[in-house]
């Protein structure tokens, strides 16, 4: 039975959809606003020349440049290593396999903060230097996750049977990873790797402890809001982000839907 | 020289810790034999098949396949193929994709494979099917694809875990008639699985009774129907009245549990008497629950015989040649 709503409730709903998304427009807004010092309201004009600032700032680029290494190191490191514990985890049974699948999903129920001061006094333990490979490190805790997450729930569809009719019909254990497990598990590797990447794309208090000197995206943005100049800029550099964080996630979504006959054919 | 088993199993023992799930197993399947694995759940007689797969490895014993020792080879170096309980169909590959996977492996080209998976899907009556995907089949249609998909390999034995388990009681008896037909025309050896008496009895050349991971009896379907050699497969196979040692002796004069069909037990005339605590009406005929004297017998009245009614004092007897004295077996 359908019924339906209250006028109050439809404006209750309204309300809840304006308050989550104005924000954000009003960032795009900003984009484009002829005033630089503070965020006025109704903008006192509009340009398109901070998008030329914008290309034309070296910092921007280098930001947006580790941003994109580390997002992309970090995801392939959690591809190998998420897809790999998810396979252990599903397929065999072994001593203390669910404190392994707890202890690999924690670092995302961990605040951030944890997380991070617990990386960055281990660095520093072991005297560690800070680089682009402490972010990738601090990054990977949280990407290889999201990837297990998403294995797991598909290795445990797919049919133990499947592997071994396939190698009942003569494949070898590569083979078989190679024509029955990987086409089985694709779409659910692709939609954790872009969930991850997109996830290591936008971190922020991980990175503080681990990034040293070394600026992300997210950590430039932060700092260019304490420092008021050339203002839009940010704004111009918002977009980008939301974009290259939204369409990875809208892909991951429309890829992990409707897959029900992929896998755990059968019964 | 006489010719080699097609699977030979030598003092074969699969232990998981303390459960052993196969014990001290030894047994030949012949060539070209359709051999049934018959059992309850939990009777081994699965393990017994993976074995022969290759997906378990014995803890102690050997297997042969034609005289070669296979004890160790992996699934893929065996020249057996399987149908799975579940089909284990490839999602993601059409039908005929997937009949022509163990052809792809292999390293055949295109058009043979294409050529030799048209002709499977021809034989097990799915010509024209190969475009589609699994899921969009039927049961039925999915298992025979499943067979198919393990013909098209021409191995020299094929295992069939419980094959016709999922389908419906009408397509059921239509697959047994199918593969016994299928069996008889490739003439190679099928290995099958079962828990449904009724199907192994109808289908096989001859049986292997596991129970609690032991074979109890291995022989024809009338041999273990007519002359079974424990308790336990007097009861498992038709749901034979098990007499008492004490009784038999006192019938035969042959100190050993003895066993008696229901349908070789007439009501009305003979030597016992006995108390109706039960019937129930089968359609071809009536099933009468009786205690003698404490021990509990069952028979079966055909249609157009009088029936008792429940709480009736009935003398029954049997032909003699009926009560099958299992000499092996203890009390």
């Amino acid at each position: 039975m359908r019924s339906e709503a209250t006028l109050g409730l439809k404006i209750a709903a309204v309300a809840g959809l304006l308050f989550l998304h104005l924000p954000i427009l009003l960032i795009f807004v900003y984009a484009f606003t002829t005033e630089d010092r503070s965020y006025q309201w109704p903008p006192p004009g509009l340009t398109l020349q901070w998008f030329g600032v914008t290309w034309n700032r070296p910092d921007v680029w280098e930001a947006l440049g580790l941003s994109l290494r580390v997002a992309a190191v970090s995801t392939l490191i959690a591809l190998v290593l998420g897809t790999l514990c998810a396979a252990a985890v599903a397929r065999s049974r072994f001593f203390g396999r669910e404190a392994v699948s707890l202890l690999v999903i924690l670092p995302i129920a961990l605040p951030g903060i944890i997380t991070g001061i617990s990386l960055r006094s281990a660095f520093s333990l072991a005297d560690i230097p800070f680089s682009f490979w402490t972010i990738v490190l601090g990054h990977a805790t949280f990407c290889i996750v999201v990837v297990y997450n998403n294995a797991v729930a598909r290795f445990r569809r797919t049919s133990g049977s499947l592997i071994e009719a396939s190698m009942d019909l003569g494949a070898t254990y590569f083979q078989t990873f190679r024509h029955v497990i990987l086409p089985n598990i694709a779409t659910a590797l692709l939609a954790g790797g872009m969930l991850a990447f997109a996830l290591s794309f936008d971190e922020v208090i991980v990175t503080t402890f681990t990034a040293g000197q070394q600026q992300t995206l997210p950590i430039w943005m932060l700092e260019e809001l304490v420092r008021p100049r050339q203002r839009p800029v940010t704004n111009v550099v918002a977009m980008v982000v939301v974009l290259v964080t939204f369409l990875p996630i809208l892909g991951a979504y429309y890829l992990t839907r409707g897959t029900e006959t992929v896998a755990g054919q059968g019964k | 020289m006489a010719a080699e088993p097609a699977v030979a199993f030598r003092s074969v023992a699969r232990h998981y810790g303390p459960v052993r799930a196969v014990d001290d197993l030894t047994l030949d399947i012949g060539e070209g034999e359709f051999f049934a694995l018959l059992g309850p759940s939990g009777s081994g007689k699965t393990t017994c098949l993976r074995l022969i797969a290759g997906f378990e490895r014995p803890t102690t014993g050997t297997i042969a396949l034609f005289g070669k020792d296979a004890t160790g080879l992996p699934p893929y170096r065996r020249p057996v193929n399987t149908v799975f309980q579940d089909y284990a169909l490839f999602p993601h590959l059409s039908v005929e994709d997937n009949v022509a996977y163990g052809l792809m492996i292999a390293g055949e080209g295109r058009a043979a494979r294409r050529r030799k998976a048209g002709e499977a899907l021809e034989m097990v009556a799915l010509g024209g099917y190969g475009m589609r995907k699994p899921a969009e089949l039927s049961g039925g249609q999915r298992q025979r694809v499943a067979l198919a998909r393990a013909l098209v390999l021409q191995p020299q034995v094929l295992l069939l875990d419980e094959p016709l388990g999922a389908l419906d009681l009408k397509l059921r008896e239509q697959m047994q008639g199918e593969l016994k037909a299928l069996q008889r025309r490739l003439g190679i050896t099928f290995v099958f699985v079962t828990h449904d008496q009724g199907e192994a009895l109808s289908m096989s050349d001859r049986i292997a009774v596991f129970d609690k991971g032991r074979v109890q009896q291995v022989g024809s379907p009338e041999a273990v129907y007519d002359r079974p050699e424990t308790p336990f497969v007097a009861d498992f196979v038709g749901a034979s009245n098990v007499l008492p040692a004490a009784m038999v002796a006192r019938l035969t004069g042959r100190a050993a549990p003895g066993s008696l069909r229901p349908e070789a037990i007439r009501l009305g005339t003979g030597e016992m008497r006995a108390r109706v605590t039960e019937r129930a009406f089968l359609g071809s005929a009536t099933r009468v629950e009786l205690d003698a004297d404490g021990t509990e017998l069952t028979a079966l009245v055909p249609k157009g015989h009088a029936v008792p009614e429940v709480g009736e004092e009935v003398r029954l007897g049997w032909d003699p040649a009926a009560l099958h004295v299992m000499e092996g077996a203890h009390g």
